[in-house]
C-alpha cells in the first residue's frame, strides 16, 4: 500500500498529489513514470512522475481526471492508500549539455515536462520554457516551470492569460529571434505534439516527444502500447515512452487511444461524477492545432 | 496387478455447451473411487520411463501406489517431495509428450493417467486442509533473491528455502504467479490454485515482493550490494512478436498477451465491476496453433463471441497446443483454418473487418525439422472478424535485461545460460525458464528452477 501524503487542486479535474514510495523515489529519473491500480478492481493507470523528493522519500504525480480511474484517485485523500504502485518505468529522458533546450507543455502534458526542463537545467542547459493551456483556469505549474527555466513564455487558446494563441506560436516567435537552439523537448495532447512536430521540421530542430499510448502491464509483455516510429514497430513501455516527434505516426496514435471510447464512457457513467469535468476532460482531449 | 483389464478412467468435466458461458474450470477432478481405480492400472515398474519422462522427476510409480491403497495425503507429499506445484502441473502440463508418453501401459493399451491422478492427490490434500510446511534444513542465513514469480522463480525459491536458505521473490506486476496468472485462463487453471501454490512457499519462509521491478528500482548488483549472495532470474516472456503484416495496427488486433492478461490477471470480464475494459467481439480470429491460441480462442467463446476461428499456417499434426486443449476447443466449436496464413488485416474507419488469408502447402522440412509452409498461388480470401489475436510467440522480457549489460545474450536475445549449471555470464546470477528456452511448458520451466537451485546451492556452499 502506497500512502497518499498531500494533495491539491491545480485546477478543475487536475490533481497533484504526494505518495509515499521512498524506493521509487530514490530510482526516478527525468522522463519516466509509473503505473498504479486505486484497489483490488482497479486498472493499471499510467501516470508521469512528475517530481521526486529522495530524502523524503516521495513522488509526485499530476493527473488529469478524464476517466473513472482518475476520478476516483482524484477523489481520494491524504491518508488513504493507493493498493500498487510500480516504477519507475520506461526509459529515462537522455540528459546532456546540449546548449539550448526549448520545453513545450500543452494542458496537462506541462506536468511530464517538469522534470525533464528541471534535469536539462541541471545539465547546464539553457532552458527556455513554453506552456500554455485552453484557458487561464487549465494553466498548471506555472510557477514552478518559471523556477526551472532561463524564460518561461505562456500561452493560453482563448486569451484570458498572458499571450493569446498556441505554444506553436510561442515557438515561432522564440525561433524568430535568430537564436540556436538545440533540442526540443515537446508534451501534450497528440494533436498538439503532432502539430509541434511538423513547426520543427520546418525549422530542422530536433523534437523530443513523450507518448502516451494506452498501456496494460507496462513491462514489456502485452503490446497495447506499440507505436510506429520511423515506420518501425516500437513499445512505448519499454522502448519510449521519448521518441523522435519527426519520426511518430501521430496519426496511428491518435486511432488506438480510442480503442476503449465506448467502455470508458460506460465505467464513468456508472462512476456518475460530474458531467462538467467529463466534457473538460474530453474537449481537452479535442483541443486541436 | 489387477487380473481385469481397467479402461483408462475418464476425468468428468463440464458438457461443450454449458462451459463456454462460464469461466469455471472444465474438468472436475477425479472422485476417489475413481482415482483409486486408475492407480491400480499402473504396472509399478522397477524401472519407470515415467520418471525419466518428467523434467522434476515425479516419484510417479510411488505416489500412484499410495494413491491405490486410498493414502491420498501421503502421496501428495510423496508428489510434493521434488515438485512443489502439483496441483499445477496435474492441470497444464503436456503429459502426453513427457511422463504419459513413455508410461509402459501406453505401449498396448492407453498410458496411466498420471497428470489427472497428480491433480487428484495436491487437490485432495488441498481441499482437505492438510498441507503442512515441510521438514525444512537447518536456516542458513544466506539471502538469495528470485526475480520473477512464474514457474521457474516459485520452483526456484520453494527448493532453495527447504535447503534452508532466506529467499526473497520479487514480482513486477501486482500479483504473484507470472504465466500462471497471467496467461492460463481461470477454466483451465482457477487462480486459487496457483495463490495456495504461493501461500505454500510464504509458509515454508520465503517473502514476496510484488510491485518489484528488479533493474529499474534496484540492479542485480546493488541487490548484492544490499546483502543478497545470489539470484536467480526468471522474468519469463516479454514482448509479442506481430505478424508484420499492414493493418496490424488497427483497433481489434491484440497480442494474446494483452487478451489474456486483460481477462486473467484484471478480470476485464467482469467489467464495469472491474475497470479494466475489453474489446467487444462478434467474430474473432486467433492467429497461432499453440496453448496460448487455444486459450485465446477459448476465452473468446467465453467472452460471448459468436464465431471463433484459429487460423494456422500448417497442417493439424504440426499444430504445437496439448492434443486436450485442441480437443476442447474442437468441441467448443473453435473453426480450424488450417494451411491458411494471414496476409493482410483489412479495416474499416480504423477498425478491423476482416483478415486477408492465403492457402498453404506443406514442402519440405525446415530448420525447425518440420515441412515448411508454402503459400499457393492465387488462393487467397477474406474471413469476416471483428476482432484478431496474434498468438504466434514473444521475445524475452527486456526489462531486466537492458539494465544488466553483465548478463550475456544468445542470438535471440534469450539468456546464454550453461545449459548444466543455468549459470550466467555474471557472477552468482543463474536464470531459467522462457527467459533462457524461449517459449516453453510450465514444467520445464520449473525443471530449470530445480536445476538453477541445485547450482545456486552448489555455489553458495562452496560444493
Amino acid at each position: 500500500m502506497f500512502k497518499i501524503l498531500a494533495k491539491e487542486v491545480l485546477s478543475d479535474c487536475v490533481y497533484k498529489m504526494v505518495i509515499d514510495a521512498p524506493r521509487i523515489a530514490r530510482a526516478r529519473k527525468a522522463g519516466q513514470f509509473v503505473v498504479l491500480r486505486i484497489d483490488e478492481n482497479g486498472e493499471r493507470v499510467p501516470l508521469t512522475i512528475c517530481d521526486a523528493d529522495a530524502v523524503a522519500g516521495s513522488l509526485t504525480i499530476v493527473f488529469q481526471a478524464v476517466g473513472k480511474s482518475t476520478m476516483q484517485l482524484g477523489q481520494m485523500e491524504p491518508g488513504q492508500s493507493i493498493h500498487d504502485l510500480v516504477g519507475p518505468l520506461g526509459k529515462a529522458t537522455h540528459i546532456e549539455k546540449y546548449g539550448t533546450v526549448v520545453c513545450v507543455g500543452g494542458g496537462i502534458g506541462i506536468a511530464p515536462v517538469y522534470p525533464i526542463a528541471q534535469a536539462m537545467r541541471l545539465a547546464g542547459n539553457k532552458v527556455i520554457s513554453l506552456i500554455g493551456a485552453r484557458t487561464k483556469n487549465l494553466l498548471i505549474l506555472e510557477k514552478e516551470m518559471a523556477k526551472v527555466s532561463d524564460e518561461l513564455l505562456v500561452a493560453t487558446d482563448d486569451g484570458s492569460y498572458s499571450i493569446k494563441g498556441f505554444t506553436s506560436d510561442l515557438l515561432k516567435q522564440v525561433m524568430a529571434r535568430g537564436i540556436k537552439v538545440d533540442l526540443a523537448v515537446a508534451i501534450g495532447p497528440v494533436p498538439m505534439m503532432k502539430a509541434m512536430a511538423n513547426l520543427t521540421k520546418t525549422y530542422n530542430l530536433k523534437t523530443m516527444v513523450s507518448l502516451n499510448p494506452i498501456m496494460l502491464d507496462a513491462t514489456g509483455m502485452c503490446g497495447v502500447c506499440r507505436v510506429t516510429v520511423g515506420g518501425k514497430t516500437q513499445f512505448a513501455c519499454v522502448d519510449g515512452p521519448e521518441f523522435d516527434g519527426h519520426l511518430v505516426d501521430f496519426d496511428e496514435l491518435q486511432k488506438r487511444l480510442r480503442t476503449y471510447n465506448v467502455q470508458e464512457k460506460t465505467a464513468v457513467e456508472k462512476f456518475q461524477h460530474s458531467p462538467s469535468c467529463i466534457d473538460l476532460a474530453m474537449a481537452a482531449q479535442k483541443q486541436v492545432k | 496387478m489387477p487380473k481385469e483389464k481397467i479402461e483408462r478412467q475418464k476425468m468428468p468435466e463440464q458438457k461443450p455447451h454449458d462451459r463456454i458461458k462460464n469461466f469455471n474450470e472444465v474438468p472436475f477432478g477425479f472422485p476417489q473411487e475413481i482415482a483409486m481405480k486408475e492407480a491400480q492400472r499402473c504396472l509399478q515398474c522397477k524401472k519407470p520411463a515415467c520418471v525419466k519422462g518428467c523434467p522434476v522427476e515425479v516419484a510417479i510409480p510411488e505416489f500412484i501406489k499410495l494413491v491405490a491403497e486410498g493414502k491420498f495425503v501421503e502421496a501428495a507429499r510423496k508428489v510434493k517431495s521434488t515438485n512443489a506445484l502439483p496441483a499445477v502441473c496435474g492441470r497444464v502440463c503436456p503429459q502426453e509428450s513427457q511422463c504419459e508418453k513413455v508410461c509402459i501401459v501406453g505401449k498396448k493399451d492407453k498410458p496411466v493417467a498420471i497428470g489427472s491422478l497428480e491433480r487428484f492427490v495436491a487437490d485432495f490434500e488441498r481441499n482437505t486442509n492438510a498441507v503442512k510446511i515441510p521438514n525444512i534444513a537447518e536456516k542458513k542465513n544466506i539471502k538469495v533473491a528470485v526475480v520473477g514469480s512464474g514457474p521457474a522463480g516459485l520452483t526456484c525459491a520453494g527448493d532453495l528455502a527447504l535447503k534452508g536458505y532466506d529467499v526473497t521473490i520479487f514480482e513486477a506486476l501486482h500479483k504473484t504467479g507470472g504465466v500462471l496468472v497471467y496467461g492460463i485462463p481461470e477454466f483451465r487453471l482457477p487462480k486459487v490454485i496457483v495463490q495456495a501454490e504461493v501461500n505454500y512457499l510464504t509458509m515454508m519462509g520465503v517473502k514476496v515482493e510484488t510491485n518489484m521491478l528488479v533493474g529499474k528500482v534496484a540492479t542485480l548488483t546493488e541487490l548484492f550490494k544490499e546483502g543478497y549472495k545470489a539470484a536467480f532470474v526468471g522474468t519469463g516472456a516479454g514482448l509479442p512478436m506481430f505478424l508484420n503484416i499492414p493493418g496490424e495496427n488497427l483497433i481489434g488486433v491484440l497480442s494474446a498477451n494483452e487478451y489474456l492478461t486483460r481477462v486473467n490477471l484484471m478480470k476485464a470480464y467482469l467489467f464495469p465491476e472491474y475497470d479494466t475494459p475489453m474489446v467487444k467481439s462478434k467474430k474473432v480470429a486467433v492467429v497461432g496453433a499453440g496453448n496460448v491460441a487455444m486459450d485465446s480462442a477459448r476465452t473468446a467463446l467465453r467472452l460471448g463471441a459468436e464465431k471463433v476461428y484459429i487460423v494456422y499456417r500448417r497442417s493439424p499434426e504440426e499444430m504445437p497446443a496439448r492434443k486436450e486443449e485442441i480437443h476442447h476447443a474442437q468441441e467448443e466449436g473453435i473453426d480450424f483454418q488450417l494451411l491458411t496464413n494471414p496476409i493482410e488485416v483489412l479495416g474499416k474507419d480504423g477498425c478491423v473487418r476482416g483478415i486477408k488469408c492465403i492457402k498453404m502447402e506443406l514442402g519440405a522440412p525446415d530448420e525447425s525439422g518440420r515441412r515448411r509452409p508454402i503459400p499457393i498461388k492465387d488462393s487467397e480470401f477474406e474471413i469476416e472478424v471483428d476482432t484478431v489475436v496474434v498468438a504466434i510467440g514473444n521475445g524475452p522480457n527486456p526489462l531486466l535485461l537492458k539494465a544488466t549489460p553483465e548478463i550475456e545474450l544468445n542470438k535471440w536475445g534469450n539468456i546464454n545460460a550453461n545449459p548444466e549449471t543455468l549459470a550466467t555470464t555474471m557472477k552468482g546470477v543463474y536464470a531459467g525458464g522462457d527467459i533462457v528456452t524461449g517459449a516453453a511448458t510450465v514444467i520445464e520451466a520449473m525443471g530449470q528452477g530445480k536445476i538453477a537451485a541445485r547450482s545456486i546451492d552448489k555455489y553458495l556452499t562452496g560444493g
